[in-house]
Formats: structure tokens, C-alpha cells, sequence
């Protein structure tokens, strides 16, 4: 008989890698690595909002994402300093104005590993309707917008003069970017987000002929890494979220034997 | 002939640099335009204030009529790690069948390209490519930035030979950019020297004897383009120098 906090985990694992994976193939081809990033480590920043003016954590988390989102593309738009500078500026300004503002907070015990790492063992049910709620959100704007996805990720410019709304498009990307990292949280931790994002589609690269295929890959990829690195997790003791990772590097180590097609 | 725009004295500063000063400009179905300039004359700054993707200080961009336009970008460098066919891209353009995609890639000379990856092409195979993409927009209009980048001098000829037999055979307009001075000449019924300003503009035989033309260029590359252009000097083609009756603008000349 399988523990419930084990359906749960498997569950969660599972709803984040089927849309980390597909949302994150326009990670990788927009090399958005660093920006996904920036995004997750602000998001202890939402945390802190979240306990600040009791609202829900995750609610907390995509506000914080959405407002540095908006911040950087104003701050890339004065171009006064290079993009991967305002990046990591960001990242880490973020990152300690929330660990500052969390040691305020009195009377709050708070576990912060479970926050930097995740804490896939302890998934609520209210975690999955937030993970499988957001995700179909964002399952429905990749299916929606993929063919104008794909046009800006080729040529910005050409797909405006082609009629694609391309400022909409790249600010809903950011959005689902933003949500995904807020209810991936739970699952693989602030520090390793952006990991569920690359490396399950830098993995399927090896297989795919289509950008389609890839996504599809990624999903799985991503899916089989949640399922191997919780197996790890309950027979060896080690910590489920880095374990998730582990697996899915291990794949992507054995998909670079593989050469790559076209 | 109708005009499909028409740029009204367009001017655009970037940070206190002025890169468009007064630039008028228009292009007429049928009719080949060619905007030539040294590097930084502000030609794909000029471009893209005309397709809408930037917006002027000053001046406006008319168009009578609605117009399709067909882009062709300056560059396109698509990273390894996106794994797309030169048939999947052109279907990204819109809902081509495919004998459509076929029958433009067989106008380009590009169709035994159809199955392969896009990272695999040439600079010419590639060039092609992005051609037939805005060809299959049956567009009216067809805006060029640099078409013959990346391609080597016989490909240049070839590429400017077709868009000349495009324009022939498809009646739509060309606007295109080039700081090539010779092989474009050929292929082109009005050139405009840009430089910030626009220092003259007329058919290629007019431009290529203008002073302004000859001293934005050094006189060798004015030399080797004679050696393209046409000789012939009929009684529409006076020179312009001295003959103030042509119906050719030329300011600051």
C-alpha cells in the first residue's frame, strides 16, 4: 500500500513536469535560462509577501514574479547596463530582500531548506489544485499561442510585420513563466526551478525532429525524472527535490551520447 | 502605376543622434526601389519606420490602399537547439498548402530544401528561404533588407536576377536595401542614396554619374559600377549633372 503523501508527491511532480517541460522547450530556444532565474529566486520574495499581508503564498509568489518581470524588461529597454548584468542583479537583490524581510516577520517558524529546496513529500491537497489549476492555464496558452510563440522565438520583427501581436505574446510568455515557477516551488525548491525548465527539453533535443515533438518530449522527460528521483528518495533517504534533478541530469548526460538529429 | 506608400518626410533621432532627417520616399507597384548608403546611413532604420515597427519623430508613413507586405529580414540566426525544417517555417508565415510551398520554392530555386532543417542551409539556400516565406503572402509589397547577405558573388547575381524577374512576373512593388553599389544597379528602376538625408536619388545610370553619389562612395567603387550598369544614353537618360530638366530630386548635390 502507497502512502498518501506519496500519491501526492507523485502527483504534483508529475502536473509541474508536464508543463515545465513544454514552457520550457521557449526557455531554452529563447535562451530565457538566466531570466527563468531571476524569476525563481524572487519568489522568495513572494513568500515574504505572501506571509506579510496574509494572502496566499502562492498568489504572493506570482505578483513578486510578475512585477520583476515588468522591471527587467523596463530596465533591458534603457539598455544602460547588459541583460545578464540587470539579471543578476535582480536575482540576488530579490533573493536577500526576502530572506531580510522573512527574519522580521515575528513568531513565524519557518523551514526555509523546504522553501530553497523543495519539499516534494509535503504536497497539500490545496498544492495540487494550484499545480494541476495553473498548469492547464498554462497548457491552454502554449496550445493557444504556439504558432505565435514559435514566430517570435524565429524573428521577432517578422512576425510583427506577419501580423503577430508580438508584445502580447511575449508578456503572456513571461506570465506562464512566472506561474509556472510559483507552483513549481513546492515541488523542486526557489534554487532549483529553473532546472524542471532546461534540462527536460535540452534532454529531448537529442530525439526531436519538430518543435512539437520536443515539447511533447520534454513533458515526459520531465515526468520520468519526477517518478525516478522520488523512487530514489523513498529507498536511499535523500532529498526528493534535488533527487528529481539528479535523475533528470543523468538523463540528460545519457542523452548527449545520443547524436544529435538534423 | 499606383504607389503602395509613401514615406513623408520621416525624421527619427536615437538618444540626440539624428539617424533619419527629412526622408521621403516612395515605392510604386511594379517598381523596384533600392535604398543605398554606407553603414550606418540609417537604411534599416528607414525600413523599419516604413513597415511600422518603429515610430518617426516627425513624418508619416502613407499607404492609399491596403497592402500586403512581404518581409524579408535582414538576419536570421536561429539557434541549433530549435529543431525546425524549412517547411515548418514557411508554414509559420500562414496556412500554406503544399504545392504552395513547393511551387514558391521552385520560383526561388530553393525547393530540393524543403525537408531540411533550417540551421543546415547556406547563406544562399537560406536567403532563398525567407524570400519564398514572404512570396507566399502573395504580398504586394515586398521589403528586402540586404537580401544578398551572406551569399557569394555569383549567388548575389543570381538572387538579384530573380527578384528583378519576381517583380516582373508577379507585378508587386520592391523595396529593397543594399550597400552593395554595382551587381544591385542592374536589377533596380530607382535608387535613393541615403545617408541620415537623403543626398539624391534617380535611376541607377543618373545616380552613378550624381557628385553626391560619387563622393558618399570612393570613385573606385564608382568606377566599378559603370563597368555593370548600362551604357546606353538615350534621350530619357540624359546625365545629370548639367541637365537640370530631368525629372530626378537631387538635394544637397
Amino acid at each position: 500500500m502507497v502512502d498518501d503523501f506519496l500519491v501526492r508527491a507523485i502527483l504534483g511532480g508529475i502536473g509541474v513536469a508536464l508543463v515545465a517541460g513544454p514552457l520550457g522547450c521557449f526557455v531554452v530556444w529563447r535562451r530565457m535560462a538566466y531570466f527563468g532565474n531571476t524569476l525563481s529566486h524572487s519568489a522568495l520574495l513572494g513568500v515574504a509577501l505572501g506571509f506579510l499581508l496574509n494572502i496566499n503564498l502562492t498568489v504572493g509568489i506570482v505578483l513578486v514574479c510578475l512585477a520583476i518581470a515588468l522591471l527587467l524588461g523596463i530596465l533591458q529597454e534603457q539598455k544602460r547596463l547588459a541583460s545578464d548584468t540587470v539579471l543578476g542583479i535582480l536575482a540576488h537583490s530579490t533573493l536577500s530582500l526576502g530572506l531580510v524581510v522573512l527574519s522580521f516577520l515575528e513568531g513565524l517558524r519557518l523551514d526555509l531548506y523546504s522553501y530553497l529546496f523543495g519539499d516534494l513529500l509535503a504536497v497539500t491537497p490545496v498544492d495540487l489544485y494550484w499545480i494541476y489549476g495553473g498548469g492547464f492555464l498554462v497548457l491552454l496558452g502554449l496550445l493557444k499561442l504556439w504558432p505565435a510563440l514559435l514566430s517570435i522565438t524565429i524573428h521577432e520583427e517578422l512576425a510583427q510585420v506577419e501580423g503577430v501581436p508580438v508584445n502580447v505574446v511575449r508578456t503572456v510568455l513571461m506570465l506562464m513563466v512566472a506561474l509556472v515557477i510559483a507552483v513549481a516551488m513546492k515541488i523542486v525548491g526557489i534554487l532549483l526551478i529553473t532546472s524542471m525548465l532546461i534540462i527536460p527539453p535540452a534532454t529531448a533535443r537529442s530525439f526531436a525532429h519538430t518543435p512539437e515533438q520536443m515539447a511533447f518530449l520534454s513533458a515526459l522527460i520531465g515526468s520520468l525524472a519526477v517518478l525516478g528521483g522520488l523512487i530514489m528518495s523513498y529507498l536511499a533517504d535523500t532529498p526528493a527535490g534535488p533527487s528529481v534533478v539528479v535523475v533528470a541530469t543523468v538523463f540528460f548526460i545519457m542523452a548527449l551520447l545520443v547524436p544529435v538529429k538534423q | 502605376m499606383s504607389t503602395l506608400v509613401q514615406a513623408r518626410h520621416l525624421s527619427l533621432s536615437f538618444q540626440q543622434r539624428k539617424v533619419l532627417q527629412d526622408v521621403s520616399l516612395r515605392v510604386r507597384r511594379g517598381e523596384i526601389v533600392t535604398l543605398i548608403g554606407p553603414n550606418g546611413a540609417g537604411k534599416s532604420t528607414l525600413v523599419r519606420v516604413i513597415l511600422g515597427l518603429l515610430a518617426p519623430d516627425q513624418g508619416e508613413v502613407h499607404w492609399p490602399e491596403k497592402v500586403r507586405v512581404g518581409y524579408m529580414p535582414q538576419r536570421l540566426s536561429i539557434d541549433h537547439v530549435l529543431p525546425l525544417t524549412v517547411a515548418r517555417f514557411l508554414r509559420l508565415g500562414g496556412q500554406h498548402s503544399v504545392p504552395q510551398m513547393l511551387t514558391t520554392l521552385n520560383e526561388v530555386g530553393a525547393e530540393r530544401v524543403y525537408h531540411a532543417a533550417l540551421q543546415t542551409l547556406s547563406g544562399g539556400e537560406l536567403q532563398r528561404v525567407l524570400l519564398a516565406r514572404a512570396l507566399l503572402r502573395q504580398p504586394d509589397l515586398l521589403v528586402l533588407d540586404e537580401p544578398i547577405q551572406g551569399v557569394d558573388i555569383t549567388g548575389q547575381y543570381e538572387l538579384y536576377e530573380l527578384i528583378s524577374k519576381i517583380r516582373t512576373q508577379r507585378q508587386c512593388g520592391v523595396l529593397m536595401v543594399s550597400h552593395d553599389l554595382h551587381l544591385v544597379m542592374a536589377a533596380t528602376d530607382h535608387v535613393v542614396c541615403l545617408n541620415q538625408h537623403v543626398c539624391c536619388e534617380g535611376s541607377p545610370d543618373t545616380i552613378s554619374q550624381h557628385p553626391a553619389y560619387k563622393r558618399l562612395f570612393d570613385s573606385r567603387a564608382a568606377q566599378d559600377l559603370a563597368v555593370y550598369s548600362h551604357h546606353h544614353q538615350c534621350s530619357e537618360h540624359p546625365l545629370p549633372p548639367d541637365s537640370p530638366n530631368t525629372e530626378e530630386v537631387s538635394r544637397h548635390g
